[in-house]
């Protein structure tokens, strides 16, 4: 077989596929932290604790009422937006008269505290998740694992599924409206305040559905959020949280950069984002996407 | 008004003088670094309006600067600080100029990024020991005369370092250059407007409040003989806006009463450490939605309105 630049395909594919699927979960998380955040202007720090929670639902699902995979992958992500929402309707909605910051500030504590929780109960080292789909197809150039195919492909159609209800629906035109004005779309009879739960619960599902994806790649873990959530949010300084496309792309794109960085040059790969952000920033601060406000 | 704020000074620091009398002062050099930290931390939140989620890159890389220059280079105390110091007031400007581009939550969240970068720096590279970190840092001679083996004598000296950052802190707010950062903090197109250049006051405020944040974290790395991740991971970011958050933002004290009951509260929760984080949390929680203005701020509403 061919090697490019003395490394062999295999790795490199191999690495190229977890950038991708890194990607789906960045592109997952930064659409709900986007959603979220347009409609209720906070920074939804909790997103990464909810991620987890989704994976671990899902293992409990498993492992205590023997519900398999596919049933975890509807009910998880509806368990954790319905927790979100409770957040939202008893916390979260106190603080919108507030400056942004307070918002950050009550997530950043709601984080905390669960991971504390799931710390305490399940301890830091991670459970397993058995793969649903084993097994996989031998490519030319790579061995194609099934899960991870179907990861990728699912967070697409999660992704573009999203847009499509955000851009070119009835229900995604209150939404973008509500954004803009709240208070001239609740003077067209519109519940704005219900809305506004239903998009946070939307957002933090998005955040559990994701997570549910990666409990059979990655081990169940209670830090598996707090650490993914500051990659996000270091994509979405990079894409800018104007455009709901921008979000998918930014965050697809960055997880392949990283997983080629993997390749050539390890010793950044858990840096190379940041680094990137920085670059943008010197560059154009409002984000790729981004529109100056 | 005036003379009260001195009063209330020169009593807290007479207590200062005499309390390892009383109080284990190991415990108390603690408290001291994580005063001058969270004030350092409030020069920003409370004067300038901006949150920094990243200041432990600032507070950890100076530990390891400090620790690093006294153990491996056999440099004296007084300038491991004042290496630790002027790395994390460079590490500012770097960090700061990249920063400000962006104000409110995306400020919070670059600086947290940027903290994390220098997180996995210091978790790569040689220097800092990766997990073990920097151990038995050497306590050597202040000034060459000062023995600082003597937990005591060394206490007087951390002391001192407080005063010094305190000092600092409380003439940059009440110069001009204070009154401007306000100006900012509550308008900024207006400050603009008046022909302030208003990303260089920003600028230069988060390299002092990184610089301050250094010493604070160099000192720390020098009474505990330690520098680890634990002092650059964003737990520690994290902790010092909540110590500033319990105590009073943009008060001046109110850092330092916070950073006191946050470490106590350390200190007696040290059996229950799984429980820390979610305490912390709850902590965070309760303070947000109950009383925003934290402890100092609550009580000079309660004395202003006593007053009024």
């Amino acid at each position: 077989m061919f090697e490019l630049i003395g490394i062999p395909p295999q790795a490199l594919f191999g690495q190229l596929l977890l950038g991708l699927i890194n990607g789906a979960f960045y592109s997952m998380l930064s659409l709900g932290l986007a959603v979220i955040f347009g409609l209720l202007n906070v920074i939804n720090f909790t997103h990464g604790a909810q991620y987890m929670m989704g994976a671990f639902v899902a293992w409990m699902l498993l492992n205590w009422l023997g519900i398999p995979y596919w049933g975890a992958l509807l009910l998880a992500p509806i368990i954790v937006a319905a927790f979100g929402m409770v957040l939202e309707r008893l916390l979260l909605r106190r603080l919108y008269h507030l400056d942004h910051l307070y918002g950050l500030l009550l997530t950043f504590g709601l984080a905390l505290i669960v991971e504390g929780l799931f710390r305490k109960a399940f301890g830091s080292s991670g459970l397993p998740y058995e793969n649903p789909i084993p097994g996989g197809q031998r490519l030319p150039f790579m061995f194609l694992p099934n899960y991870r195919a179907w990861v990728v492909v699912a967070s697409l159609i999660v992704c573009l599924g999203t847009w499509y209800m955000i851009e070119r629906t009835k229900l995604g035109s209150y939404l973008r409206a509500a954004t803009e004005k709240p208070e001239l779309v609740q003077a067209f009879g519109i519940n704005v305040p219900r809305m506004i739960t239903l998009t946070y619960g939307f957002g933090v599902g998005l955040a559990a559905l994701a997570g549910v994806m990666a409990a059979p790649i990655y081990n169940v873990n209670p830090t598996m959020g707090s650490n993914l959530i500051i990659v996000v949010f270091a994509v979405v300084v990079i894409g800018g949280m104007g455009s709901i496309m921008g979000s998918i792309v930014t965050g697809f794109t960055l997880g392949l950069i990283e997983g080629l960085t993997k390749v050539f040059y390890p010793e950044a790969s858990s840096t190379v984002i940041f680094i990137i952000m920085a670059i943008v920033l010197m560059i154009k601060p409002a984000g790729l996407f981004g529109t100056p406000k | 008004m005036k003379l009260r704020e001195t009063h209330i000074f020169a009593a807290l620091l007479a207590l200062l003088l005499v309390a390892p009398a009383i109080v284990y002062p190991v415990f108390l050099m603690k408290v001291l670094c994580f005063a001058l930290f969270a004030c350092a931390f409030n020069l920003l939140i409370g004067y300038v309006g901006l949150l920094s989620f990243g200041h432990a890159m600032f507070f950890g890389g100076a530990a390891y600067i400090s620790a690093y220059v006294v153990k491996s280079w056999g440099w004296s105390p007084e300038f491991g600080i004042l290496a630790g110091t002027a790395v994390a007031a460079a590490l500012g400007l770097v960090a700061g100029l990249i920063a400000i581009r962006r104000q409110g939550i995306y400020f919070a969240m670059v600086t947290l990024a940027l903290a994390q970068m220098v997180f996995f720096f210091c978790l790569q590279t040689k220097f800092t020991g990766g997990e073990d970190g920097i151990q038995a840092v050497p306590r050597r001679a202040v000034f060459g005369f000062i023995e600082t083996t003597n937990d005591l004598h060394f206490y007087y000296v951390v002391l001192a370092v407080f005063v010094i950052g305190f000092t600092i802190i409380h003439r940059t707010i009440h110069s001009p250059f204070g009154q401007v950062l306000k100006a900012i903090r509550e308008n900024e197109p207006r400050a603009v407007s008046l022909g302030y250049r208003v990303d260089r006051y920003k600028l230069l405020a988060f390299v002092l409040s990184a610089a301050l944040a250094g010493m604070a974290g160099a000192t720390k790395a020098l009474v505990f003989q330690l520098a680890s991740l634990t002092d650059v991971a964003w737990q520690m970011s994290g902790e010092v806006v909540l110590m500033t958050l319990v105590g009073g933002m943009g008060t001046i004290l109110g850092p330092a009463v916070g950073a006191a009951v946050i470490v106590t509260m350390q200190n007696y929760l040290a059996g229950f450490a799984e429980y820390v984080l979610v305490i912390q949390g709850a902590i965070f929680v309760v303070v947000v939605m109950a009383f925003r203005r934290g402890i100092v701020g609550e009580l000079i509403g309660w004395w202003q309105k006593r007053n009024a």
